[in-house]
């Protein structure tokens, strides 16, 4: 039993590991060619690395700007969207029966509506009446959209799980809700709010739509849309460098991924439908 | 509330004062954040739609009312009629894929056993990393001259070198690629919340399955697959979701070619929209997509009501 249980274990998750894992193996074996040597078909595995590609990326192209506004981007968004989700996702975790449980998913289908759909009212809205065309400011006006929902979202299911009674023991020592709030509460959801913090930074890191419709010259460009649009010489795509530009972030994000994955889960899952 | 503290007979007068004071605190803590969806999530989506019915454009950018002149030229367009099976051909095969793909997965990681953190790594590494970069990585991989995957088809004696598939230069293969793609990013966040649900069930359920004699698939079809699949559900209307409405796949990889045989609701939107200017007609292809998220949110709405019934 035991046995037939490791045979498909390992035979199923081995493989699929390999086939999900192995563009990131290839975009590693193609960052360390060297760039007249990417086309060549006799050089597929055997070649003498080189790291000029990373040379390229950091000392010839705007690629550190990039991260740097995605962080700048980043920070900003976070902040705004936990001073605004996580007194929301409170008292929504709170109010019981109907009434929180439809606003919870109502908040939460609104996240669904994607940057797709509206990205033309946007871009109007941005030019016409926030001046704010081409600003890194106009992206942190607009990526809470997405990131408030969400967040709310994963916070009722953190606070879901802080039993009442500790609040009510708050109150009868003369505690305010509020102030069980800030001393009670959100001290013990630490391990939540951080959870919140990577999923809200990693959405801003992929966002793609807005940021290619509001940001127009190349030194205000965020990483996600920077790398596809900017690391093209001519017709010329530097293959190894881009290689390499995905690399960057990509392994960092994934290692803090997996080390809360669980908490993202339990949150996801817990908002309203349980 | 109210009628919780009638039923606590001489009580009910503290308590409902205690249970206003409650509702008064929780409108002012979620006050802000519906304040900020509804100006940047509702208010652009009414602009959409009003900009529909404009001939709003890049340079006169309020535009004139035209009622359904929008909507007539694009239903005429065979590019966007192109465009709404081409989306829903994307969406409903690579899902199909994600969901027994995941399924698989799910059941395969969700015990404990030696390796299993760096093969979830492993599996996980599509999700975590930024699209739009990772689609640029497959522009490499489906190069004509160098794709990788036509090395190892070339190894393997699967094609001739003279004869190598250009994966993005034909419809078809185009499509494919870009429905390989999709699955491939879609598929870790899949085994995520499967995992979720599979281990949502409590050992009692297993534990009386396995005395009453359901083993293998039995038991997977009759007890484990019914109570993980709200959760799976939910899932999979996220993936669909999702990939309808994203734009970053087949913009960086295809951009609608060749000869818009990879048209994309979204992809079509922004080039008319942004590209050529024609906000109006963008904003009204672009609401093509709301079906779909209307089909999703009863989806959702229905599965928290049971979830709130049981």
């Amino acid at each position: 039993m035991a046995l037939r249980r490791n045979l498909f274990t390992y035979g199923i998750a081995v493989p699929f590991a390999i086939l999900l894992a192995f563009p990131f193996v290839w975009m590693f074996v193609t960052s360390l060619k060297p760039e007249a040597q990417v086309y060549d078909p006799t050089k597929t595995w055997s070649f003498h690395p080189t790291l000029a590609s990373y040379g390229f990326l950091f000392h010839h192209t705007n690629y550190v700007r990039w991260i740097e506004n995605s962080c700048f981007v980043g920070v900003l968004v976070v902040l705004i969207t936990l001073a605004v989700a996580m007194p929301a996702g409170y008292a929504l975790a709170r109010l019981s029966g109907r009434v929180g449980r439809t606003m919870g998913v109502g908040i939460f289908l609104t996240y669904l509506v994607p940057p797709t759909l509206l990205f033309l009212p946007l871009s109007r809205v941005i030019a016409q009446y926030l001046h704010l065309s081409d600003r890194l400011w106009a992206l942190v006006v607009v990526y809470p959209s997405f990131t408030i929902p969400f967040a709310i979202w994963l916070l009722m299911g953190f606070f879901k799980t802080i039993p009442q009674e500790l609040e009510d023991a708050a109150l009868v020592d003369g505690c305010s809700r509020i102030g069980s709030l800030v001393r009670i509460v959100f001290p013990i959801s630490v391990p939540g709010i951080l959870t919140v913090v990577i999923f809200t930074f990693s959405l801003v890191i992929n966002e793609f739509v807005y940021a290619i419709t509001f940001i127009s010259s190349a030194a205000n460009r965020t990483l996600p849309v920077g790398v596809p649009t900017d690391l093209i010489r001519g017709d010329l795509f530097n293959w190894p460098g881009i290689m390499g530009a995905i690399l960057i972030p990509s392994i960092p994000l994934a290692l803090v991924y997996n080390a809360f994955l669980n908490r993202f889960i339990a949150g996801f899952t817990g908002g309203a439908f349980r | 509330m109210a009628t919780v503290a009638a039923a606590r007979g001489s009580r009910s007068g503290r308590l409902r004062y205690v249970a206003e004071r409650r509702g008064v605190l929780a409108a002012l803590l979620i006050s802000p954040a519906v304040l900020f969806i509804a100006a940047l999530v509702g208010v652009p989506l009414v602009l959409a739609i009003y900009l529909s019915f404009t001939n709003a454009s890049a340079g006169s950018i309020t535009g004139k009312w035209v009622g359904l002149a929008n909507f007539r030229r694009i239903l005429h367009d065979p590019i966007f009629r192109g465009s709404l099976w081409h989306t829903a051909e994307m969406t409903l095969i690579s899902q199909a894929i994600v969901v027994v793909c995941a399924g698989l997965i799910a059941h395969a990681l969700v015990h404990k056993f030696r390796g299993r953190w760096l093969l979830r790594f492993l599996i996980l590494l599509p999700w975590a990393a930024p699209i739009s970069l990772t689609v640029i990585g497959f522009l490499w991989f489906f190069d004509p001259q160098a794709s990788i995957w036509n090395w190892f088809l070339v190894k393997a004696h699967i094609v001739s070198p003279l004869s190598k598939p250009n994966w993005l230069g034909t419809p078809t293969n185009a499509m494919a690629s870009i429905i390989t793609v999709q699955a491939w990013r879609t598929i870790p966040f899949a085994v995520v919340i499967f995992i979720a649900g599979i281990s949502s069930i409590p050992q009692e359920v297993n534990d009386a399955s396995a005395i009453d004699g359901a083993t293998g698939l039995r038991k997977f079809w009759h007890v484990s697959l019914p109570l993980q699949l709200p959760i799976a559900l939910v899932a999979v209307l996220f993936g669909i979701v999702f990939t309808a409405t994203d734009m970053v796949v087949p913009y960086i990889l295809t951009n609608g070619g060749p000869f818009n045989s990879t048209q994309m609701i979204t992809t079509y939107a922004f080039t008319t929209g942004i590209n050529a200017g024609n906000i109006g007609e963008g904003a009204a292809i672009s609401l093509f997509l709301l079906p779909v998220l209307a089909i999703v949110a009863i989806g959702m709405l229905f599965f928290a009501r049971r979830a709130e019934v049981t």
